[in-house]
């Protein structure tokens, strides 16, 4: 099977999409011409044109509001931002118009649009571009997000985001845009909803999303090495819709869950999955739901700072023998 | 020369039209780098608030514009080294406007900018030490390491950032205005931008809050003709980003000669005078350009050739084109030149030096400087969790 990395999924994905509908169309700034702040439009300019790739200027507010009026009508717009933290300037369009507008009109309307970019921090940039906006996302209803952990799934899960009716915001992160994994040429989707058993085990179920999966599984082998333990990781791959039956699953045979994430910790994708746990296994648990977050302030400037600031296999690792205690 | 609505009740004063493009590439790129001439659009050099100008001024004007340079030079050996993070972007080739707009600022005027910061940041006087040190993320630095290079902030010295987000700080400027107004202060804030910036909503509803409310606001676009690989006539919509100002029945100057210093001391200041006297808002837009990339990262080869970069550099850079006006009015000699370089770029080094053996924040320090209740236990007020694992 090739090899590609978590940029050229995405590249395929959106590529494989636009040949597919002729609504779709990518959009943001610096993707057509710069061929990509980060390269994920790379050469699709040249081969689509620039009615199906277009340059816009740094207006969030308004070519993300542009997106949703144009999904209303049947478009299928795929806007990058160039760092999802700048979500914030679009956020009226995103969380007033895409996530209301089908509530509002009672159902008349549905707006397809998928808001696409890395919601990462790690590479000093500072606490402006560093956010990580999952659980704000999810929070609203008539929003779906999404969190890609590996390349695999970024093709699978974009390729369904685009063809979902549902606004989707997909977070990507530049750390991972250049690992690579098996990916199979062609088509094949993965659905929204459903996550992903990275790693099988029995002795405590490590669960998470994105980049924090590539460092459970590390932190998992670890475990196994030094201490015998077989952790369970699992890949949530999309935080609404949640895959809540497998969560309950792997506690269930687990008894013990460490969440892990970049997110801040208050009000974060663990706090809710910790709570969904609580309601619902709770009978199952040999100890409390543990979460491991990045350190709760905003992201620092200093690199070797911002390291210790987030989840780390050393931290990750830590936190599971805590929690088996 | 400066349209002033509140004299001419609605009507324009001429303005300074120019060619919307980009600076016009010459075909043969020209191989030296120093002007022949020192290339002043208009002679600045007479302007009432330059003519009071003592030698001392200028040598100071030019020797800040030798500073940023040398300083930006040394960041980025600094960050080809792999001792700075993120991005750099670098101001090279703009250090006439921060110079500039900064020499006419007295005691309550205020400045706001964007990432590309360093320039304002030494303009109105911070120490390259703690610059440096910042974008090291040492502890030591303007920021204790928190913000890095786009993140610098001075508000002794009335500098209030350094900001990340794409026009996210014309609000903040208004807001320093409003302030200022509010407290009764004869002062004004110059309140910077891209080109690229002016097409943020906020941008547009800053303009009109300042309008509006006549808040002793100039907004300064310093167009240096690209938003990282756009060109500003593929960003930007109407004949030219000041002209804006008119939906808003605002002043609004293009300063074509935005590589000439005094030029720039010029134009701000009536825009300044403006704002003290009755309290206007202003547009003005400064052509420049910038010689590196976008930020260090920018590879800058996709969207213009070295030609054109060559081309400005050769008639107008801002260093050279002050250098032969002095040296030709006997302010500068060769030797005066040789010792301001010479010393900025011994300031700059030192400046590394010191970030080099600076410490890093500790881990406690992550922490601080969220909360001013957490940083000022004995004073706080509210009660319960303000952190949580
Ligand atoms: C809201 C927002 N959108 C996009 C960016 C990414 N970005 C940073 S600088 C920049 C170009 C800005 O160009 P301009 O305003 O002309 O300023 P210059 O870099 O030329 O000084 C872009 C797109 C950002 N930082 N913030
Ligand atoms: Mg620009």
């Amino acid at each position: 099977m090739p090899v590609i990395t978590y940029r050229e999924a995405l590249r395929a994905a959106m590529s494989e999409e636009i040949e597919r509908d002729p609504n779709v169309v990518l959009m943001g700034e610096e993707v057509a011409q710069f061929n990509g702040a980060y390269k994920i439009s790379e050469g699709m300019l040249a081969k689509y044109g620039p009615k199906r790739i277009v340059d816009t200027p740094i207006s969030e507010a308004g070519f993300i509001g542009m997106g949703v009026g144009a999904a209303m009508l049947g478009l299928r717009p795929v806007m990058e931002l160039m760092f999802f933290s700048f979500y914030s300037v679009a956020f009226d369009q995103i969380f007033n118009n895409a996530a209301n507008i089908r509530y509002m009109s009672g159902g008349l309307i549905n707006c397809p649009i998928v808001i696409r970019g890395p919601a990462n921090g790690g590479t000093n940039v500072g606490a402006t571009h560093s956010h990580t906006p999952e659980s704000i996302a999810a929070y609203h209803p008539g929003i779906k997000v999404v969190v890609p952990s590996n390349a695999y799934d970024a093709k699978g899960l974009m390729k369904s985001a685009i063809r979902d009716n549902d606004p989707v915001m997909f977070l990507e992160n530049t750390i991972l845009y250049g690992e690579a994994c098996e990916v199979p040429d062609g088509e094949y989707l993965v659905p929204l909803g459903k996550a992903s058993v990275m790693r099988a085990g029995t002795d405590i179920s490590i669960i998470g999303h994105g980049r924090s999966i590539q460092l459970a599984l590390k932190a998992a082998d670890l475990l196994k090495e030094k201490h015998n333990i077989n952790a369970e990781v699992v890949d949530l791959r999309s935080i609404r819709p949640l895959d809540v039956d497998t969560i309950l699953n792997s506690v269930k045979k687990t008894s013990r869950c460490l969440y892990v994430e970049e997110s801040k910790p208050f009000c974060s994708v663990g706090a809710m999955v910790a709570c969904l746990i609580s309601d619902q296994a709770f009978d199952y648990l040999d100890a409390p739901v543990k979460r491991l977050t990045s350190i709760d302030a905003p992201a620092i400037y200093s690199p070797p700072l911002e390291k210790l600031q987030l989840p780390s296999v050393e931290r990750i690792y830590q936190a599971a023998l805590d929690t088996l205690k | 020369m400066f349209a002033d609505l509140s004299l001419n009740n609605g009507t324009l004063a001429p303005h300074y039209y120019f060619n919307l493009k980009a600076f016009p590439v010459t075909k043969k790129p020209s191989s030296s780098k120093k002007p022949e001439v020192t290339n002043l659009g208009y002679d600045a050099r007479q302007a009432p608030i330059n003519i009071k100008l003592g030698q001392d001024e200028k040598i100071a004007l030019y020797r800040d514009m030798v500073r940023i340079r040398r300083f930006e030079e040394r960041c980025l050996r600094s960050y080809q080294q792999g001792k700075i993070g993120g991005f750099l972007h670098l101001y090279i080739g703009q250090e006439s406007i921060a110079v500039g707009c900064t020499s006419v600022m007295g005691k309550d005027d205020h400045i706001i900018t964007a990432y590309r910061d360093h320039g304002h940041a030494l303009a109105v006087g911070m120490g390259m030490n703690e610059m440096m040190a910042e974008n090291y993320g040492k502890v030591t630095g303007c920021s204790k390491g928190k913000g890095g290079s786009m993140h610098y902030f001075d508000p002794s010295r009335n500098f209030w950032g350094g900001h990340g987000i794409v026009g996210g700080q014309i609000p903040l400027g208004t807001g320093l205005a409003y302030a200022l107004k509010y407290k009764g202060l004869k002062g004004a804030c110059m309140a910077f931008m891209g080109d690229g910036s002016v097409n943020q909503g906020a941008v547009h509803e800053s303009y009109n809050l300042a309008a509006l409310w006549s808040l002793p606001v100039i907004f300064i676009i310093e167009n240096n003709g690209y938003s990282m690989g756009t060109s500003q006539e593929r960003s930007s919509a109407g004949p030219s980003l000041a002209q804006r100002a008119e939906g808003y029945g605002m002043n609004w100057a293009i300063i074509e000669d935005g590589h000439d210093v005094l030029a720039v001391r010029d134009q701000v200041g009536q825009a300044l005078k403006l704002a003290h006297d009755k309290s206007l808002p202003s547009v003005l837009e400064i052509r420049t350009y910038r010689y590196r990339g976008h930020s260090v990262a920018d590879p800058d080869t996709t969207y213009r050739d070295k030609a054109e970069i060559e081309a400005y550099k050769s008639t107008k850079d801002p260093l050279s084109v002050f250098q032969l006006s002095l040296l030709a009015e006997q302010t500068l000699t060769t030797e005066l030149i040789q010792k301001i370089d010479e010393s900025a770029r011994a300031e700059a080094e030192t400046s590394a030096q010191f970030a080099e053996a600076s410490p890093y924040p500790s881990l406690e320090d992550i922490k601080k400087d969220v909360y001013w209740e957490i940083d000022n236990p004995a004073d706080r007020k509210s009660v319960g969790a303000l952190f949580f694992d």
